[in-house]
Formats: C-alpha cells, structure tokens, sequence
C-alpha cells in the first residue's frame, strides 16, 4: 500500500525533524533515497535545491516532490499530511500547556531563560545566511575578499529599509529578488 | 478570543501569504509573522512571541508549521491553529505540484537564478533587523544573566555545533532556577 508507506515515512520525518529545515535534510534522504525507491542520489540533491528556491519548509517541499513522484497528487497530498501530523498534535498540547501555565514563576523563569537563546539561534542562522549570500557558499571561504558586491549593496539596502522606515519584510524580499534579476543582468557574476 | 469569521478569513489570508514568502528555511517566518501579528494585528505581544518561537523551534517538524499552529491556536483555539496550518501547508503544496512537472528547466533558469540570489540577499537583512529588534528587547532588561545566556548560546550553536534541543534543555533549567532564587530573594512566590 504506496500511500501508507508515504504517510508512514513522512511521519517519521516530521516526527524526529528538531530544529528546523537542514536538521530534516539526512533524515529525508534516509527515507527516499535508502529506505525506499522512491528517488535517485541525483534527484534528491535537485529536490533539496528545489526546495531552498521556492517557498515553505524544506520537509513539506520534499513531501509533496516525493509524494507527487511516486503516487501523484494525493501521494502529495497524504505525504504532506503525514509529515505535518506529529506537530499538530505535539504542538497544539505545548500551546495548550504554554497558554495554562505561562502565569506560573517557575514556568516564567524557563521562558525567560529561552528568549535570549531564541535570539542567538536566529542571530547563528541570519550569519550562515549572510555567508551563504555573500560568498556562495555555507562556510568562509580562505579569501575574504572574494566577495559578491551584489549581494552585499542588496543587504545592506535592504537592513536600512528595514531600520530606518521599517518597511514590509515581504516587500523587501521581493525588492532584492528584482535586484537581483536587474543588477545580475548588468553584471554578471 | 475573537472567534468570528472575520477573524478566520485574517487568519487564513495571513498564513498564507507568509508562507508563501519564506523562502530560506524556517526561521524566516518568525520576523514576517512577528510583523503581521505582533506589529500589525497587535494580536500577540513581543515577549510572547519569542515564547512562541521557542516552543516552535524545540519541537519537532518545521518551524513555519510549528509557528503558525501555536498563533492559530492563541487566536482561535484549534480550529484556529488547523486554519493556519492548511495556510501554511498549501503554498509549497502549489507551487512543488507545479514545478515538480519541469523541475529540471526551473533549476537550471538563468532568470530564477539571478532573483534567487537577490532573495537570499534580502532574506539575510530580515533576518538580520529582527535579531537586532529581539536583541534589543534582552538588553532592555538591564541585567547581566540574559546577555551572558545570548553570548553563550550563540558560541554554543555557531562554533561548537552543540544540539540545539540541549542548549534549549540547559536555558531553560537555568531561567527556572533563577526566577526560583529571585523570588526567594524578593521573600516568597507569587
């Protein structure tokens, strides 16, 4: 039964998936690419660039990539259910508890203590994206100054928007995406 | 709660749209959603938003899914949360469904590639202006503790590769103790 083993699969993906879209990455390809038939070495690397193109969560890219290959739109569709299942369920008894207790001293003190790790976790992902941006790549590379100007004016354009008038997230992004087809078309990288 | 159909259609619509802007993992969401609730809709305070990314961000499935579950709930209960997740969800479902049919030509688009790095330049100033908005609010506080935890934290997961669920694990033990210690410190709990 195809679907069940797509549901079943993804619900092993969405369950042990902790800490965001590349966490999940070598769980996925265990499961389509190990696991079961379902994709080549090759077209799992094309889904995974894929999925950092488009918008949404890498997990529920691959999901509805996978499901579509292999059963069509309702493979998508039971695949993406499966993967989105053990959130909804964990999640809302979190929110549940988080809404009840969140009064409570002790429970104040933990949310306390994790706001300011919240903040360095984005700050540790804003950096690796910079990087990835600026050099085109996800570590530094030997030579600093192998840097891509374009990108560079795009950011820094885009953090003074942001700043100084406050300007839509969203409206920003789609900014820099046209730069980008502007500026890249003048100039090549 | 506001439960009408109003307040459904919003969150819908909302969910939605941002889904369907976050490209570069899940944390991109937290600032387009802390714009749209927090500043916007004023539905969600600050701090409750950095809780709320923190309960996203330490369990498992993504983040965007786990954000928008726990805003749907707040707003109208589970009804609510199943409302943002299908606006969540549906975006990706699209537009994979669509390009999964030529998948190569997309990859390989010289167009698609240009607006794709001008995005991830954009997406990294988001990021960047809300790290400094949620920053501030830590340094706000005036005390030592929190920007030591920052510090640390960020050395934790940026140069030692620490798991994340541990570091969660260690912060929020240290923040209970602390509140333990200045209550006691205060004379006796809430």
């Amino acid at each position: 039964m195809i679907y069940l083993e797509l549901f079943w699969s993804f619900f092993q993906i969405g369950l042990f998936s902790i800490g965001g879209g590349y966490a999940a990455m070598p769980l996925i390809e265990h499961q389509v690419v190990d696991a079961h038939p379902w994709l080549t070495m090759t077209q799992f690397a094309d889904i995974m660039t894929i999925a950092e193109m488009t918008p949404g969560p890498i997990a529920i890219n691959s999901a509805t990539f996978v499901g579509i290959q292999v059963a069509g739109l309702p493979g998508a569709i039971i695949a993406t259910l499966g993967c989105i299942l053990p959130s909804c369920t964990i999640v809302m008894i979190l929110a549940y508890i988080y809404y009840r207790f969140r009064s409570l001293t002790i429970v104040q003190g933990v949310l306390a203590g994790l706001r300011p790790a919240v903040v360095a976790m984005i700050a540790s992902a804003g950096i690796s994206l910079i990087i990835l941006s600026f050099y085109g790549q996800k570590s530094l590379p030997a030579d600093l100054h192998d840097i891509n100007y374009i990108s560079v004016l795009i950011w820094g354009a885009g953090l003074f928007l942001l700043r100084k008038w406050k300007v839509n997230p969203i409206h920003v992004m789609a900014g820099a995406g046209a730069c980008g087809i502007l500026l890249y078309s003048i100039m090549p990288a | 709660m506001k439960e009408n159909t109003q307040t459904f259609r919003q969150l819908f619509l909302s969910t939605f749209k941002l889904s369907a802007c976050t490209f570069g993992g899940g944390f991109v969401i937290i600032p387009l959603m802390r714009k749209k609730f927090v500043e916007e809709l004023h539905w969600i305070e600050e701090q409750e938003m950095m809780d709320l990314t923190a309960i996203a961000q330490s369990s498992p499935g993504p983040i965007a899914v786990n954000a928008s579950i726990l805003i749907g709930y707040h707003v109208a209960g589970i009804p609510g949360a199943l409302l943002t997740v299908l606006g969540t969800v549906l975006p990706p479902l699209i537009i994979i469904s669509i390009i999964s049919l030529f998948y190569q030509a997309f990859r390989d688009n010289v167009i698609v590639n240009m607006a794709m790095m001008g995005m991830t330049a954009g997406v990294a100033a988001v990021i960047c202006d809300v790290v400094l908005t949620m920053g501030k609010t830590v340094m706000k506080q005036k005390r030592l503790l929190p920007v030591l935890v920052l510090l640390a934290s960020f050395f934790a997961v940026r140069f030692w590769e620490i798991n994340i669920i541990l570091i969660i694990f260690i912060c929020g033990i240290l923040g209970a103790a602390d509140a333990l210690y200045q209550s006691k410190k205060s004379g006796g709990a809430r």
